[in-house]
């Protein structure tokens, strides 16, 4: 049993060929691909956010620069925080259905071909 | 309570039309919940409702379950009264997100069937991964479930004028007993209506009012900004005049265990959202990846917008309604939403806005009952009690029992806890969430190497550390506002154990695996990266 009441599937391929696939140039490419976007761009909001939280907490006086009117730099970062998590979040679908979709359709695909 | 805090306006706000809107919205949905029922046949249908709902739908769902009381009422009162403080935690609630959409949701979809324990347990050693998943599950779903049902009762002395204790106490079983019916009659189905719902109200209700507020402004929030301060700078109430609310350090800048108390905070927040079981489950309701990452885009959005509301309402509240008021006013802070709801609109926006604050609890414990009564059944139940030897539809029936026995428990602690300063739970979620959860979802996900006593190792070590921590802190003993200001027993400085407890389980989930000559099966392993990545074999939406 590999998983707990494995239900009767479309396919069900075998441990040997998930081996197979695994190996396959084309699934090292689809991983190599995620990755290379997504652990980059995790380490980049994670540091910008580290960094907005850290400058909320020790530096007061210069997040409460003036920048225009009332609105001081620490409000314009913390927009910023909105603007950038919405930003990754379209560039990431975009990436995701041009890069990543197509990759993972053609495998699946040759998996069910292999099953028939 | 209404007519209390509005007493020196000389007007009256009115519990008879917040009680009949929110029974409005009972009756509604519960009249959706009883015909979603009707396809509640086996298994998936009631644990995922089939995986049949649309990213959109789920999103907006995702939205409901995660946009609390306490980030409605908490944060925008939070900003009435301490300012950019009340933005700040914000912020850590939204940028989360991009951790379950870049790393988690699509992957979890894949690999999963009913639960987070599903995806850990996937090529590890079956029972104890699946255990202490399920442990953890548990422990996340009580104390939020703990700290909304608590908050319940204040919520009403605020909204529907109901003072006495035992009246409260009542209130608190209405809500517990209705969220036992939405879960045992609607699955997840008719949860995730309710949450759809909930949240369709709640963000329209923040939008209205957010272009009520620019409106009094010209359309000029540095004006608004301005007022706010204004407001704050004469404040009377001890303490609060001399605040600058426009730059942060009213609430966490008092010393530096206070500033590091906040990188804790947000720490756990951000790291937190991710690894909520109730979060989790959520994309299984959905049919594919694709449309677990257009639930993850919507939810985003929904939840990003709403805490650019919260901002505004908050400042909103500051200028117009004015600290003093607020803090007079019985639930304090939590006060500032609806009595700017009623300075903009008199009581029937005042009555709207009570309803959906309350609508928002019953949503969002109904989402958490059914995630642990779920995890019970099939984690614990079938998997681990009975080594797989039960029907669907016997997990079915002890998931609802285990609903049942779980609001009847819920509805208990919450009339013990209510009055308690019990507030420091959500947080504690997040961090035991963060610390025993998310470490072990990556390195299963990400890791080939991962192994089962890396696996064991993070999650006890993150859970038990994250406990031991809080109860040792001044969240629990030793200040004015801890759970027991009599007792000291605070030899740990901070009340948010997320910087110690999450990089421990983090490194425990290394240590653990490097230690152990266990390398897996490689097949499992194949399986699993080969499923997560592709999407071959994963569960598949049933037809309606």
């Amino acid at each position: 049993m590999t998983t707990p009441q494995v239900e009767p599937r479309e396919i069900d391929p075998s441990g040997s060929q998930y081996l197979a696939v695994q190996a396959s140039p084309e699934f090292q490419d689809l991983r190599r691909t995620l990755r290379r976007f997504v652990f980059p761009m995790t380490a980049f909001f994670l540091i910008w956010y580290g960094t907005y939280v850290l400058l909320g907490a020790f530096a007061h006086d210069l997040m409460a620069t003036k920048v225009w009117g009332n609105i001081n730099l620490g409000l314009v970062l913390g927009l910023g925080q909105f603007v950038t998590t919405f930003l990754i979040t379209g560039l990431y679908v975009r990436f995701a259905n041009r890069e990543l979709d197509p990759r993972s359709e053609k495998i699946r695909n040759e998996m069910h071909w292999s099953e028939q | 309570m209404t007519t209390r805090i509005l007493a020196d306006t000389d007007t009256i706000g009115s519990p008879i039309i917040n009680i009949s809107i929110f029974a409005a919205f009972v009756v509604i949905t519960l009249v959706i919940v009883i015909r979603a029922s009707r396809s509640n046949t086996d298994a998936t249908e009631f644990f995922t409702a089939g995986h049949a709902f649309t990213g959109p739908q789920n999103g907006i769902a995702i939205a409901g379950d995660y946009l609390s009381a306490a980030s409605f009422l908490g944060i925008a009162g939070a900003i009435a009264v301490y300012g950019y403080d009340g933005f700040l935690y914000s912020i850590g609630f939204l940028v989360a997100w991009l951790v379950a959409l870049l790393l988690v949701a699509e992957l979890l979809r894949n690999t999963g069937k009913f639960t987070m324990a599903d995806v850990l347990s996937f090529r590890l050693k079956q029972r104890p991964v699946r255990l202490a998943a399920a442990i953890s599950t548990l422990t996340v779903s009580l104390f939020y479930l703990l700290a909304q049902m608590a908050g319940a009762g204040g919520l009403v002395a605020l909204l529907l004028d109901i003072k006495g204790r035992s009246a409260q106490s009542l209130v608190i079983a209405i809500v517990g007993v209705l969220m036992i019916l939405y879960v045992l009659i609607g699955g997840m189905k008719g949860t995730t209506w309710v949450q759809i719902i909930k949240a369709v109200l709640l963000i329209t209700g923040a939008a209205v009012m957010t272009v009520l507020v620019l409106a009094k402004f010209g359309l000029n929030f540095s004006h608004l900004l301005g007022s706010a301060q204004e407001m704050v700078s004469k404040a009377t109430t001890k303490g609060v005049s001399s605040r600058d609310v426009l730059a942060p350090g009213a609430k966490y800048g008092a010393t530096t265990l206070s500033k590091i108390d906040l990188l804790s905070l947000g720490l756990a927040l951000v790291l937190g959202t991710a690894g909520l079981p109730h979060v989790l489950m959520r994309f299984y309701t959905v049919p594919t990846a694709k449309e677990a990452r257009r639930s993850v885009v919507w939810a985003i959005a929904l939840i990003g917008a709403f805490y650019l509301f919260t901002l505004t309402l908050g400042y909103g509240a500051a200028a117009l309604v004015g600290p003093d008021k607020i803090l007079k006013a019985p639930g304090k802070e939590n006060s500032a939403a609806p009595l700017l709801a009623f300075n903009l609109g008199g009581e029937i926006l005042l009555g709207v806005i009570s309803a959906v604050a309350f609508a928002t609890i019953l949503a969002v414990v109904a989402g958490l009952t059914i995630t642990a009564s779920a995890s019970f059944a099939h984690d614990i139940y079938a998997s681990i009690m009975k080594n797989h030897n039960v029907t669907e539809d016997e997990q079915v029936r002890v998931s609802r029992i285990a609903a049942v026995v779980l609001g009847v428990a819920a509805i208990g602690l919450g009339i013990l806890a209510n009055g308690q300063n019990v507030a420091f739970l959500v947080a504690l979620a997040f961090a035991v969430a963060a610390s025993a959860n998310l470490p072990t979802i990556l390195y299963s996900l990400y890791w080939k190497r991962f192994n089962t006593r890396g696996a064991l190792w993070s999650m006890y070590g993150g859970l038990i550390s994250c406990i031991l921590l809080i109860v040792f802190s001044p969240a629990v003993s030793g200040t004015k506002t801890s759970m027991l200001p009599g007792e000291h027993f605070n030899w740990f400085p901070l009340s948010n154990p997320g910087i110690v407890s999450i990089p421990l389980g983090f490194i425990l989930g290394i240590v653990g695996t490097l230690s152990s000559r266990d390398t897996g099966d490689a097949e499992l392993n194949a399986e699993m990266e080969v499923r997560s990545l592709t999407g071959v074999g994963a569960e598949k939406a049933t037809h309606h």
